[in-house]
């Protein structure tokens, strides 16, 4: 694997996220506090450009001691939708919330001095 | 578009071209969207027919407004526009549309890209773009909201609006663009005025067969609908049911999510259309009349066939026109591919092989709606040999609406080699 600079940490706020082509390769970068995660921008179900959709909050559904429905809300989970067919992903586990054997491809990534370092096959 | 930000070739290493991509909105360009598409197109090169891709005819319908025959109704459809740009006299629920799944899916909410001005359409260059990009030859286009249509409560309001985008879809559009085709709305809840549209249009070269949309309450075997279908029948074309969702028929109102409604009522109407198709015994008295039915997937035919071949064994004398099982009838029948159930493979499989997918089934893809398959929901299906694939992507509708197949795309010329990119799709 090759490191590659693809930018500045900076550049992307806290709760953003950037993608990336590196030749064939195409890497969405994802920033969560002091964490950055990296993804293949292809998503599992039909190959689309999962990375360059938008993020939403777990939708939670609340149940009483009764088990009734108290309603929705937004949980505190994170996740990419995939803008083709709206498939979701937690953005911490790559994983489907339905079927966490569904998963987005990681991808090695590194910061160093400020700047991003994405490992890219030799 | 990509934005350059080269970081190319540092302390002496091979140089990577690195760009950035934007994230995806209802601005952006459909040629970004599908450019993951676009690459799969070019590596595979098959001939591809897709049998129902969408207009959105409303972000048009002042064009559309303009075709109407009457003044009546004309005025009637721009008075909506004093109250906001709602669509007038179209029977759409907008707070109702939910399919973009509230935001997350852009180009089920607008297709608002630029295009270049000057002579071509817009939905034109719109639905090039996705051609170009799904590697598609022939795109057959029917309209969105007017889907539900066939409930408005005002049957001439139907012929009115139908006529008036028939004639929009077919003086505006289909000329700018031969590799576009249409199967032509017919005013279903107005048997007569079919009647009218299917002799006004039967030697249109773009139009390559009719269509009802599904989501209506009316008995395809009603007496009043036989001249309709002698005269379709004398065209050669074929006619195609459409299916779509309603939630505001009653037996929907008891789902509470939009996911349950939509899953059921894509399916439902063509379930009871092709039932009481078959059960009195249309197929046997319009033996030449081909019927494709459009836009409910595939998995519910093994359980029609199955349910319908039962019953009819006990109670043939319910049905004295039929000569065979019901299930064979629906083999004989055409089916368009999308929304293709994959999440077994095994019973995908067993579904192609109980409707004869070989022959009678023809990919769709539904663009730009947000429950979309492209060609490699065939493609990547691993039980069907090269040449099945070929025939469902292409060579089936082909047969059907005798399409000319470009020299470089016959059966001779096989597809490029390429290595799988990823494991088969599997939902
Ligand atoms: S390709 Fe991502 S949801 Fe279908």
């Amino acid at each position: 694997m090759e490191e590659i600079v693809v930018g500045r940490l900076a550049d992307i706020p806290d709760g953003d996220y950037r993608i990336f082509a590196v030749d064939e390769l195409e890497v969405g970068i994802f920033r969560t506090g002091s964490k950055v995660l990296a993804y293949e921008n292809v998503c599992p179900h039909a190959g689309g450009p999962v990375c360059q959709g938008k993020i939403f909050n777990k939708v939670e559904e609340v149940i009483t001691p009764d088990k009734k429905s108290a309603g929705l809300r937004f949980g505190k989970a994170r996740h990419i939708v995939c803008p083709w067919h709206g498939y979701e992903y937690d953005l911490l586990t790559g994983c489907h919330p339905g079927d966490p054997s569904l998963r987005l491809m990681p991808v090695k990534v590194a910061v160093r001095d400020g700047q991003i370092y994405v490992s890219v096959p030799e | 578009m990509l934005t350059k930000t080269p970081r190319n070739g540092k302390n002496g290493k091979r140089s990577l071209r690195i760009s950035e991509l934007p994230k995806i909105s209802t601005a952006t360009d459909t040629r970004e969207i599908l450019a993951h598409a676009a690459k799969e197109a070019r590596r595979d090169n098959y001939f591809i027919v897709d049998v129902d891709a969408h207009v959105t005819e409303t972000a048009f319908w002042p064009d559309v407004i303009d075709r109407m025959d009457s003044d009546v109704y004309k005025q009637m459809a721009r008075a909506f526009k004093e109250r906001g740009p709602a669509p007038g006299l179209l029977n759409t629920t907008p707070g109702l549309l939910f399919q973009d799944v509230f935001g997350r899916i852009p180009h089920q909410q607008r297709l608002g890209e630029t295009v270049p001005g000057g002579r071509t359409h817009r939905q034109v260059t719109l639905v090039q773009r996705a051609m170009d990009s799904l590697g598609i030859d022939y795109m057959v286009v029917f309209p969105t909201p007017m889907l539900v249509l066939g409930m408005h409560p005002q049957a001439e309001v139907e012929v009115v609006i139908g006529n008036a985008f028939n004639k929009w879809l077919t003086e505006d559009v289909l000329p700018q663009e031969p590799r576009m085709k249409a199967m032509l709305y017919l005013p279903f809840n107005h048997p007569e005025a079919c009647v009218k549209a299917v002799e006004a249009y039967a030697d249109n070269p773009s139009v390559i067969g009719f269509s009802v949309t599904s989501t209506r309450f009316r008995a395809v075997h009603h007496d009043s609908y036989m001249p309709l279908y002698s005269a379709i029948q004398a065209t050669g074309k074929p006619l195609a049911f459409h299916s779509g969702f309603h939630w505001g028929d009653q037996s929907m109102q008891q789902c509470n999510r939009f996911i349950s409604m939509h899953s059921i009522s894509f399916v439902y109407y063509n379930i009871i259309h092709l039932t009481n198709w078959i059960i009195n015994g249309l197929p046997e008295r319009f033996p030449k009349l081909r019927v494709i039915w459009i836009e409910s997937g595939l998995a519910w035919l093994p359980f029609l066939m199955q349910r319908l071949d039962s019953e009819y064994m006990m109670r043939s004398s319910e049905a004295p026109l039929l000569k065979r099982r019901p299930s064979e009838y629906i083999r004989d029948m055409y089916f368009s591919s999308q929304p293709l159930e994959r999440s077994n493979l095994e019973l995908t499989e067993a579904t192609f092989k109980a409707i004869k997918a070989e022959t009678q089934l023809l990919f769709a893809s539904d663009w730009p709606h947000w429950d979309f398959d492209l060609p490699n929901s065939i493609t990547t299906l691993p039980f069907l040999d090269e040449e099945a694939k070929r025939n469902i992507l292409g060579f089936n509708a082909a047969r059907l609406f005798n399409l000319e197949i470009p020299e470089h795309k016959t059966l001779k010329a096989k597809p490029k080699k390429a290595p799988a990119v990823r494991e088969p799709v599997t939902a």
